[in-house]
């Protein structure tokens, strides 16, 4: 305990420990990689360069070649931006919907919060992997699609928690004195409630995030996913599994992509200052 | 008194029945969505627009939809589960042998796992702090912050590649004798048994710390009993339903689990035969492994909820 707290620098009038630090680094580093990936990348993905296929790292070729001789670098590089934009785009509409709804449901109450409830609690009775897995096979798989039903499979979750925490707050004084002077419904859950939740949403965000980016892979490791000559980190895992018994860079370095970013970001939220974390808000 | 547990009780089986209708529901309209006429995809490209229309009048794919789950509905109740468009068997055969490959592949990890996640979580409460209970919280971490697909490789990597202890797929038809069982059932069972058990030594640990945290532990500690009476005394009998709930739950990432697992280790079980399905489009038998699937995670999730309401001392 005492050596977790002398790591803590105080920064931003917060304190972050080391760890926390080191993990925001990696997601900074992936957020740039995602977003500047076709300027940086030393080759086009589409490019057979090399006359091996699954080479080794070597000079020039710093991750190997994949299961064809191209680039493995330049295809992580641009698999990062379809892993971290799509899920970033998922994790966006699932928890900005269903904390609106959730908020709403605690604020109104009655009929609608019941249904709403149910009806969400029933979804959530739908392994998510299974339902991407039935949506994609029945509407096909793209973009879209996938960020859709990504959003859709994680909005029962974020409209649970947001209504959790939106319902302790319906209850406190200065909600009784917002509704006696009159204020609308929109006001109360944007000026009244929203304040209140927003670090713990924020917080189940980055967790969302997650599930997200874990989900998304699988899909697209089973090949349900983003679809050829498309690849993120899931599907250059699938196309150069037969890498795997000569332990190819090709199939490990997505994997550990994934993990780089994933790990982060949970031990980002891990190590966030109570003060931000605490879910009783 | 006993009532009040009792009605709750039957309240949730309630809500799981319900759920199920709507799942149930869910599943038959995903699947209704599938593009493509489907009399047309069964008689091929060089078929007459009158034998189209004629399949399709006696697959009463002409009617409206509810009728149409209607009617499944009912075939399912009396055990029908439909015919294959694939290959015209029906689905009920096909299933049923798969379905037994999942459940034994299922019965071997939970088998494994629990007593594993249990010792490990409980052990890592008590010695909370400690470099053990760093070391298992940051295992736990960092297998649930990996996909299922990359844990699977990690372990083919290790040994099959490296240490050539075993096979990196498997066929459950070739087994001969128990060390073929072994290597089979070995690699897919390692795998599952790693993402189950984080799960639940997270969840345990995180229960038993709950109950460690209580005032009458306190009382324990002060009135002089050891750690060890403390948590198998004192905490263990109250922190069980909380466990329960959690070995439910964890068991319910088992569903997830195993479409990637048998994928990946060409598992001839129910989830890759529902992933080679959704390849086929052979809509009767995604419907049943779905649905399968979906009974199980809701059995498993309705289970977990009625321990948490049965343990809960306030409502005996």
């Amino acid at each position: 305990m005492a050596r977790a707290a002398a790591s803590r620098r105080s920064f931003l009038g917060h304190s972050y420990n080391l760890v926390g630090v080191v993990a925001s680094l990696v997601i900074l580093a992936w957020t740039l990689v995602a977003i500047f990936a076709p300027y940086i990348i030393p080759h086009s993905i589409g490019d057979i360069v090399d006359d091996d296929y699954f080479g080794p790292m070597r000079q020039g070729l710093w991750l190997g070649s994949d299961y064809l001789g191209r680039d493995m670098l330049s295809r992580v590089l641009m698999g990062a931006r379809y892993t971290v934009g799509i899920s970033l785009a998922a994790v966006s509409i699932a928890c900005f919907s269903g904390v609106v709804l959730g908020m709403l449901a605690a604020v109104t109450g009655g009929w609608f919060d019941t249904c709403l409830s149910r009806f969400l609690d029933a979804m959530n009775s739908i392994p998510s992997k299974l339902f991407g897995l039935v949506v994609v096979a029945a509407v096909g798989s793209s973009i879209p699609v996938l960020i859709l039903t990504l959003a859709v499979i994680y909005i029962p979750g974020a409209y649970r928690f947001a209504r959790a925490l939106a319902v302790n707050i319906n209850t406190m004084d200065f909600m009784t004195v917002a509704r006696v002077r009159g204020e609308s419904t929109a006001y109360l859950i944007g000026s009244e409630i929203l304040p209140n939740i927003i670090r713990p949403v924020l917080a189940d965000f980055g967790l969302r995030f997650v599930f997200i980016v874990l989900l998304l892979s699988g899909l697209s490791f089973l090949g349900l996913g983003l679809q050829p000559p498309l690849a993120d980190w899931g599907a250059l895992v699938r196309e150069n599994i037969g890498g795997l018994p000569f332990a190819a860079p090709a199939v490990v370095v997505p994997s550990l992509a994934i993990a780089s970013l994933t790990i982060s970001v949970n031990l980002l939220i891990d190590n966030l200052p109570q003060k931000i974390r605490d879910r009783d808000a | 008194m006993k009532s009040g547990v009792l009605n709750l009780v039957v309240k949730r089986l309630g809500i799981a029945v319900v759920t199920l209708l709507i799942v149930l529901f869910a599943v038959f309209f995903a699947t209704s969505m599938l593009p493509g006429d489907t009399a047309s995809i069964l008689l091929g490209q060089a078929a007459t627009p009158e034998a189209v229309a004629g399949l399709r009048e006696a697959m009463h794919l002409n009617d409206p939809a509810i009728l149409r789950f209607l009617r499944w509905l009912f075939g399912l109740l009396h055990g029908d589960l439909g015919t294959s468009y694939a290959n015209d068997m029906p689905v009920a055969a096909l299933i049923g042998g798969r379905l037994l490959n999942t459940m034994k592949l299922a019965g071997i990890t939970t088998l494994i796992s629990v007593p594993l996640a249990l010792t490990l979580g409980i052990t890592a409460a008590m010695l909370r702090g400690s470099l053990y209970d760093r070391a298992v919280t940051v295992l736990s971490i960092g297998v649930i912050s990996v996909p299922e697909f990359m844990v699977a490789t990690l372990a083919v990597l290790l040994f099959a590649v490296y240490l050539r202890w075993l096979p990196a797929l498997s066929s459950v038809n070739e087994a001969h004798s128990l060390t073929d069982l072994v290597r089979i059932y070995a690699m897919p069972v390692i795998t599952l048994t790693f993402v189950i058990s984080a799960q639940m030594i997270r969840m345990t640990r995180a229960a038993v710390i709950e109950t460690l945290s209580t005032p009458y532990v306190e009382m324990a500690l002060l009135k002089g009993a050891s750690r060890s009476r403390m948590v198998l005394r004192h905490a263990l009998p109250n922190a069980l339903g909380p466990i329960v709930n959690a070995v439910a739950l964890s068991l319910s990432y088992l569903v997830g689990g195993v479409i990637i697992v048998e994928t990946i280790f060409n598992y001839p079980g129910i989830a890759k035969l529902m992933v080679d399905a959704v390849a086929t489009r052979d809509l009767p038998l995604i419907q049943s492994c779905a649905m399968i699937f979906c009974l199980g995670y809701l059995l498993l999730i309705t289970a977990a909820d009625i321990v948490a309401i049965m343990s809960n001392p306030r409502l005996r």
